[in-house]
């Protein structure tokens, strides 16, 4: 116990900093391979509110080091709840967070959140005037949003005031009785009555008409199919085959992880049969990524574990191995030397299957063996054919093959473990960081080297005020 | 005609690499792996629906247990590989109604179904044997014996036994394992005791019969373990001063692997390096269906099973229960009792007992209703 107390309390500080960042890197609350989602739900939140209750300005900062949407509200609600322990001089800083966070998030999550402020019974002048802002914000989408989120918003409005205008207010509040002068809730209106008119509906809303209209699956499906966003086509994939009319997506519109997700989700014939098409996708995505931030590596390596385990939950399905994908179609693309090592060997990374063992050393070793400048290991660090063996090849790499850490090697886990409120480590001479999105490659690599244990902690906030700036600029 | 194969003297794993082993909560399973299976001999599941069956196992003999599913054991004469048709097809003995309890009446625990296919009741086989192991009783009707053991012979013979699902985190740790390429069977450790052995001949059967283990049943003593025992956390290292350069780095994991394989060997010492009692239930083709006993070694764990070896002496197929401390001791004293004609006075003798203490031994282990009262009461006397 003794060592603990020696520990200076800015080392304390960042270690909790970096555990803290590290599970909202990864971590979604929601059900893993080996933890159940309660354990998960419980685990986070006791997270969070320690970091609330120690760092308040850092916790916040957060809000701008590239976490996941679903970490970014829970920080936001715990902010808002708790306004009156920010401090005079952080009021500013905070409030922009917020609302830049907020209105930099998708408009379902964005307006979900502001449900959840008033399911958890935060009322409060600044709370209030962080919904009315959005909403003033969304003005130009703001007859879409009304129709596609109606519940939402009417239970907005009525827990903060909003002095809606007349006809959106009717909307929201069931005055359906006259016909509107816009168009959109006028084919809402319409929808009730025509079966017809549904159609130019967004899709959430139509198919709830079409049960009220009786209107056969597959026929709907069939006749909404244009008003489908990207995500809502992938979602019904499966269901849409069933009902007897395939709703056929378009792999160049989904963002790359969703992509690799898509691929993994296909029987290996059906790969092989679109590999042209799915290929070419990935293609397509990878530029884009790459136009929008240029990432430059030299020789790279990556070891990446496609066991069973990375088969993901009933909640996040092939999510591990989805992201594994998604960042070996990256690195080729962004390295200029690149090779892949797998758990188990693949002939062809587009027909990988989450199958077989964890056997992380012999891959590590040949990775280690081709001597590259980088190496980056994909798993969920449930290392068991040897257990512990990466541990071992690595203590005894660095110490007698590269005492001076001439390469580097970083571990990616896109799994948050909810026993310890850490992700499971590989060894802890290399460092470990959470991934959820391949896109998030850049941000999470130049996060790696504080979690190295290499950065102070003062390193750590500028990193962090920097971030900050950047997202209140942009 | 070939030859015959022999009976099983001791369990080898000719043929198998023992794997690096996956631990959960107090379960360790340790992988087999076969990288060479043969493709003549399959194994499916066939699953019973029925609460209680009752098979008839000679003319008079009945075993009656739940039994959750059986095996179908299909070969080929030639050494041509057998397509996976699935278990399921053939519906087999008679279904009873018994109030709200579903009877399944099977014929025999081994029971040929066509030319090459054989139905096995996985375990039931093996315990089968257990129950009526020294069960015959004395030709002598000496005095000492109840009546009702006198007029109506020893049975009933009865075991308990717990199902799988009753042992904490196994129904996860299943479900979490990561099951090898080529691998064919595993060993189960609950709180570091052999708690079970399972092999089949092809890496595609297991994979099927992977859930299985959930659906046998165990000796009661692995719920305790199971509740409130764990699986150590073992380390295997590299020696530094051996490492160089990268080829003995490569050495040095080989090595890891070796030590992993030949420790976990050591750990199923109970099964793997004892004498074994087997008895040959059904030759089919190349394979020879054996069960089998440890030598009741009142010292040591005591296991029984069944296997399936083929002409090479590979095993093909295994399944063993881990006896209890009382079962054991129960299989004993019929064993002793046999050995010396079941007569009271010359078994307890021979033991260094007095007769006292045999009867108040056969009490406790549940034989009490084979003695005659007049003796019970006088032992219980003195």
């Amino acid at each position: 116990m003794a060592m603990y107390f020696a520990l200076p309390e800015e080392e304390v500080a960042r270690e909790d900093l970096l555990m803290f960042i590290n599970a909202c890197l990864s971590c979604t609350g929601q059900r893993e391979f080996y933890d159940d989602a309660y354990g998960q739900k419980v685990s986070l939140d006791f997270l969070h509110d320690y970091i609330l209750g120690n760092y308040r300005r850092l916790y916040c900062r957060t809000l701008a080091a590239g976490i996941n949407h679903f970490n970014q509200i829970q920080i936001i609600l715990k902010l808002l709840a708790t306004g009156k322990d920010t401090k005079a001089e952080d009021r500013e800083e905070e409030n922009n967070l917020i609302t830049s966070a907020l209105h930099n998030l998708p408009p379902h999550r964005a307006w979900k959140l502001l449900l959840q402020i008033r399911r958890r019974g935060i009322n409060n002048r600044r709370a209030r005037a962080i919904a009315k802002h959005y909403l003033n914000s969304r003005e130009d989408r703001l007859e879409f949003n009304a129709v596609k989120y109606r519940s939402k918003l009417q239970a907005i409005a009525t827990h903060n005031h909003f002095k809606l205008a007349p006809e959106l207010n009717n909307f929201l509040f069931r005055r359906w009785d006259q016909s509107f002068t816009s168009e959109l809730f006028e084919q809402f209106r319409a929808g009730h009555y025509s079966a017809k008119a549904i159609y130019n509906l967004p899709f959430t809303v139509a198919e709830g008409l079409a049960v009220k209209h009786n209107i056969p699956r597959d026929r709907f499906l069939a006749g909404i199919e244009g008003q489908m966003t990207a995500h809502e086509k992938l979602r019904l994939q499966g269901s849409s085959e069933q009902a007897g009319t395939k709703v056929e997506i378009d792999p160049r519109r989904l963002p790359l992880t969703k992509l690799a997700l898509y691929i993994l989700s296909l029987p290996i014939k059906t790969r092989e049969q679109k590999r042209s098409e799915l290929e070419q996708a990935i293609q397509t995505r990878i530029k884009t990524i790459l136009g929008r931030s240029p990432i430059k590596f030299g020789r790279v390596c990556a070891v990446l574990d496609r066991s069973y385990s990375s088969s993901g939950s009933s909640e996040k399905r092939r999510r591990p191995l989805g992201v594994a994908l998604a960042v070996n179609y990256l690195l080729a693309e962004s390295a200029q030397e690149y090779q892949a090592f797998w758990t188990v060997p693949v002939s062809d990374p587009l027909l990988v299957t989450p199958r077989g063992q964890t056997n992380l050393a012999d891959p590590l070793l040949s990775a280690l063996a081709s001597e590259p400048d980088l190496v980056i290991i994909i798993s969920d660090g449930w290392d068991n054919d040897p257990p512990a063996a990466t541990a071992e090849l690595l203590r005894v790499y660095r110490g007698k093959l590269d005492p001076q850490s001439k390469v580097s090697i970083i571990h990616l886990n896109p799994v948050f473990n909810a026993d310890n409120y850490n992700l499971k480590r590989l060894s802890p001479l290399i460092p470990t960081v959470g991934i959820r999105e391949a896109e998030d490659l850049p941000i999470v690599l130049e996060f790696a080297k504080f979690a190295e244990g290499k950065g102070t902690l003062a390193e750590l906030e500028e990193y962090l005020g920097d971030r900050v700036k950047q997202l209140l600029q942009g | 005609m070939a030859k015959k194969i022999p009976l099983i003297e001791t369990i080898s794993l000719k043929g198998l690499e023992i794997a690096p082993s996956q631990t959960w909560g107090a379960v360790r399973l340790v992988p087999l792996i076969r990288k060479q299976p043969r493709t003549d001999l399959r194994l499916f599941k066939r699953e019973y629906d029925s609460d209680l069956s009752v098979v008839s196992v000679e003319k008079d003999c009945r075993y009656i247990s739940y039994v959750p599913h059986s095996l179908v054991l299909s070969w080929s004469d030639d050494g041509n590989p057998i397509a996976a048709a699935g278990g399921q097809l053939i519906t087999e003995g008679k279904k009873f109604a018994c109030g709200a309890t579903k009877i399944d009446l099977l014929h025999r625990m081994a029971k040929r179904e066509s030319k090459n296919s054989l139905r096995i009741l996985p375990l039931h086989l093996a315990m089968e044997g257990f129950l009526a192991m020294y069960f015959q009783g004395s030709a002598i009707a000496w005095k000492e014996y109840s009546k009702q053991a006198q007029s109506h012979g020893l049975s009933p013979r009865t075991e308990w036994s717990i199902s799988g699902r009753s042992i904490a985190y196994l129904e996860d740790a299943l479900r979490i394992f990561e099951i090898h390429e080529h691998q064919v069977g595993v060993l189960l450790f609950v709180s570091e005791t052999l708690a079970s052995a399972f092999v089949v001949p092809t890496p595609e059967d297991y994979r099927a019969l992977h859930n299985s283990l959930l659906e046998d049943f165990f000796g009661e003593t692995l719920y305790y373990q199971g509740l409130y025992g764990i699986a150590s956390n073992l380390a295997a290292t590299i020696d530094a001063d051996k490492v160089h350069n990268f080829d003995d780095l490569t050495k040095a994991l080989a090595k890891m692997r070796n030590d992993w394989s030949s420790f976990q060997g050591f750990m199923a010492g109970d099964i793997l390096d004892r004498q074994l009692q087997s008895k040959r239930i059904y030759t089919a083709g190349a394979f020879s269906l054996q069960r089998f006993i440890t030598d009741l070694n009142l010292e040591q764990n005591n296991y029984i099973g069944e296997a399936i070896v083929d002409d090479a002496s590979h095993l093909q197929y295994l399944k063993i229960y881990g006896l209890t401390r009382t079962q054991t001791k129960r299989a004993y004293l019929l064993q002793q009792l046999a050995k010396h004609d079941w007569h009271f006075e010359r078994t307890a003798q021979a033991q260094g007992d007095t007769l006292e203490q045999l009867v108040r031994r056969m009490e406790k282990l549940g034989f009490g209703y084979l003695i005659n009262n007049q003796l019970r009461e006088k032992c219980r006397q003195k």
